[in-house]
């Protein structure tokens, strides 16, 4: 009999931990993926964050190393500095990312460093149980901003893509979803695209995913990408910000 | 013999790690260990080694996570401030049993503080260099060809017990030149690192370093590990120099560069007839209880000198169960303490007494 689908090999056996419905795990099978088709779970490997995705290292089959909360691009770029020719990629969260690091971010990805992150945005801090992240919308209600995201208090979201398509380094930043089936087809290709741009050495890729937290978002799962699809959307747009994976960034 | 070169501290250090094997350095810069940067900055591009200015300590102390759970020796240099903002990693590095070496050339504070030498960063290093149950080795050099030495040392040893060495200098130390050379044919006396993250190749299980462990027993077993590991090192790895120790009735304790000082105090003491000796610790972590119970065993007190307002002492009373009364003497703030000045001490200590 034909075999029409599979667990991709990068993944191991263990049960996800995350929340029925959280599109973690859809991001997860997608990266494996990627490693399977392009042949590099040997030679990657992979950091995980402080977040949800903290034991991503369960997950992945290719090695793997546990970063300080923000620090994964920190992480990610002394293990490329000392292993050139192998895949280095970061999965990291929206707190991860864009508040704790920051810095992290936009330096490793100035310096065009050759690595690949994966950005899940879901609006929220997941894994400390729901308070406003740097990407949270104004007037999200969350743990932390029980009244609604206030501007004049908690100031503006941040939109990494757009941001970091201003950094001379940035080699490849898209911005995908994982609402729907053709967004997941979508995410898909962006992801390989970023780690092929990885392998042939063009600069920092970077692949945002706006995802879901039915948990903290207090809604079912459908009901979270619909929400999501209704004020993440438009908020932060999918599409392509920076494409330099055919000239490269030097 | 090796060739003898003149050489300040900072860039011997430098030099030494690149002779160690080392070539990953990830730092930021800070007054007063810039030579050390300046140095690699300038050597690594021509010998293949990368040399990276990150945007913070935070990040520079990251990089050296990620570089040595590669498997590569890796090393970052900062001052006492740097510090602070590197002790983060330093606890994930240290949690994680990864390998690496961190040069603190140490200068006044507390906050921005100053920017002479001091030594107010011993409890730092040897009690709290980050969150959790945990130690580094640190080691306290007092000459340069000590520093070139230590530098050989802390790599080795690092890799030996997967644990991060910390070497403390201070600015003084740092700027210093004086004649070294450099020992041939050190630099490939790196382990193996089958542990190492740095791809499977599906020819062995998946790599994983971590410091997570959210069971609590499963924690509490990986941190005692750490512990029987700590305490093979208390027996194997104390480092003392004696001097004049011999007849001594008194003992001064004082390490890195105010145990030059003090040296030069008890040379003069001597001349006096004042029969005292110096006991300068070499390890700070592991302290070396064996070289001060000897002593304590012999001398009726014990001068402690620091470049702080008193960190080592409680160390020294510690090893010798306060069984000896422990005078102190110290400057701060980048204040260096000068030989009349801890003589004087001495000469308290001893009574007058000849
Ligand atoms: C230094 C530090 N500060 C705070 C925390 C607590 N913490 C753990 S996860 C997290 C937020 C994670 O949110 P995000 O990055 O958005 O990932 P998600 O859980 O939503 O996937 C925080 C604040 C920590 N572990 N370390
Ligand atoms: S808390 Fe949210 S992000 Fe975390 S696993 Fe649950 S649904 Fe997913």
């Amino acid at each position: 009999m034909a075999v029409v689908y599979e667990k991709p090999k990068s993944l191991s056996d263990a049960p996800l931990h995350y929340c029925p419905g959280c599109t973690h795990g859809i991001i997860h099978k997608l990266v494996a993926e990627v490693l399977d088709e392009l042949k590099i779970e040997g030679k990657t490997v992979g950091v995980a964050p402080v977040g949800c995705a903290v034991m991503a290292y369960d997950y992945f089959t290719c090695d793997m190393v546990q970063a300080p909360h923000g620090r994964a691009p920190a992480v990610a770029t002394g293990l490329k500095r000392a292993l050139p020719d192998q895949v280095i990629f970061t999965y990291q969260g929206d707190g991860d990312l864009a508040a704790i690091g920051t810095a992290e971010t936009v330096h490793a990805a100035t310096r065009g460093e050759n690595i690949t992150i994966i950005f899940v945005n879901n609006a929220i801090y997941g894994m400390t149980g729901g308070q406003m992240a740097p990407t949270t919308l104004p007037g999200q209600v969350t743990q932390t901003t029980p009244y609604g995201r206030d501007i004049h208090t908690a100031g503006f979201p941040v939109r990494v893509c757009e941001m970091l398509s201003t950094l001379d380094g940035v080699a490849y930043a898209e911005r995908v979803s994982v609402d729907c089936v053709p967004n997941i087809r979508k995410a898909k290709a962006a992801i390989k695209k970023a780690f092929t741009a990885q392998i042939e050495k063009k600069g920092f890729s970077i692949v945002e995913v706006v995802s879901s937290c039915p948990t903290n978002w207090g809604l079912t799962p459908t009901e979270a990408l619909q929400w999501l699809r209704d004020n993440m959307l438009p908020y932060y747009p999918l599409g392509v910000y920076k494409d330099k994976t055919e000239e490269g960034v030097r | 013999m090796a060739e003898r070169v003149l050489m300040k501290g900072n860039e011997a250090m430098a030099e030494a790690a690149i002779q160690a094997g080392c070539r990953h350095f990830f730092g930021y810069p800070i007054t007063p260990q810039t030579e050390v940067s300046a140095y690699l900055s300038k050597r690594f591009p021509k010998i293949g080694g990368t040399y990276l200015q990150a945007e913070s300590e935070v990040a520079a102390i990251n990089m050296v996570l990620g570089a040595a759970s590669a498997g590569v020796r890796a090393m970052t240099s900062s001052s006492s401030p740097g510090i602070s903002l590197k002790s983060e990693g330093i606890s994930y590095l240290a949690g994680s049993d990864l390998p690496c070496v961190i040069l603190n050339v140490m200068r006044g504070g507390p906050g921005l503080g100053g920017i002479q030498p001091s030594q107010a960063d011993y409890w730092q290093a040897t009690r709290a260099p980050g969150h959790g149950d945990f130690q580094v080795l640190v080691f306290a050099p007092s000459t340069v060809q000590e520093m070139v030495d230590t530098i050989f040392r802390a790599f080795d040893k690092a890799d030996e017990y997967r644990m991060p060495a910390m070497i403390l200098a201070d600015g003084m130390l740092g700027q210093m030149m004086e004649p070294v050379s450099f020992p041939e044919g050190k630099a490939d006396t790196q382990k193996e690192k089958p542990w190492a993250a740095n791809g499977h190749g599906f020819k062995r299980k998946q790599n994983v370093i971590n410091s997570l462990y959210l069971n609590p027993a499963v924690l509490e077993q990986k941190v005692r590990e750490r512990f029987e590991r700590y305490a093979q090192i208390q027996k194997t790895e104390q480092m003392a120099e004696e001097f004049m120790m011999e007849d001594a009735d008194f003992a001064v304790v004082a390490y890195g560069a105010s145990a030059r000082i003090a040296k030069s105090a008890v040379v003069a003491a001597r001349a006096e007839g004042i029969k005292v000796g110096l006991v300068r610790p070499i390890t700070l972590w592991p302290f070396p209880t064996d070289a001060l119970q000897k002593a304590a065993a012999q001398v009726k007190g014990f001068l402690c000198v620091e470049m702080s307002m008193g960190q080592m002492i409680d160390d020294v009373k510690l090893a010798i169960s306060c069984s000896r009364p422990v005078a102190f003497f110290g400057r701060t703030g980048g204040i260096i303490p000068t030989p009349g000045e801890v003589l004087g001490e001495i000469k308290k200590l001893a009574g007058g007494a000849k």
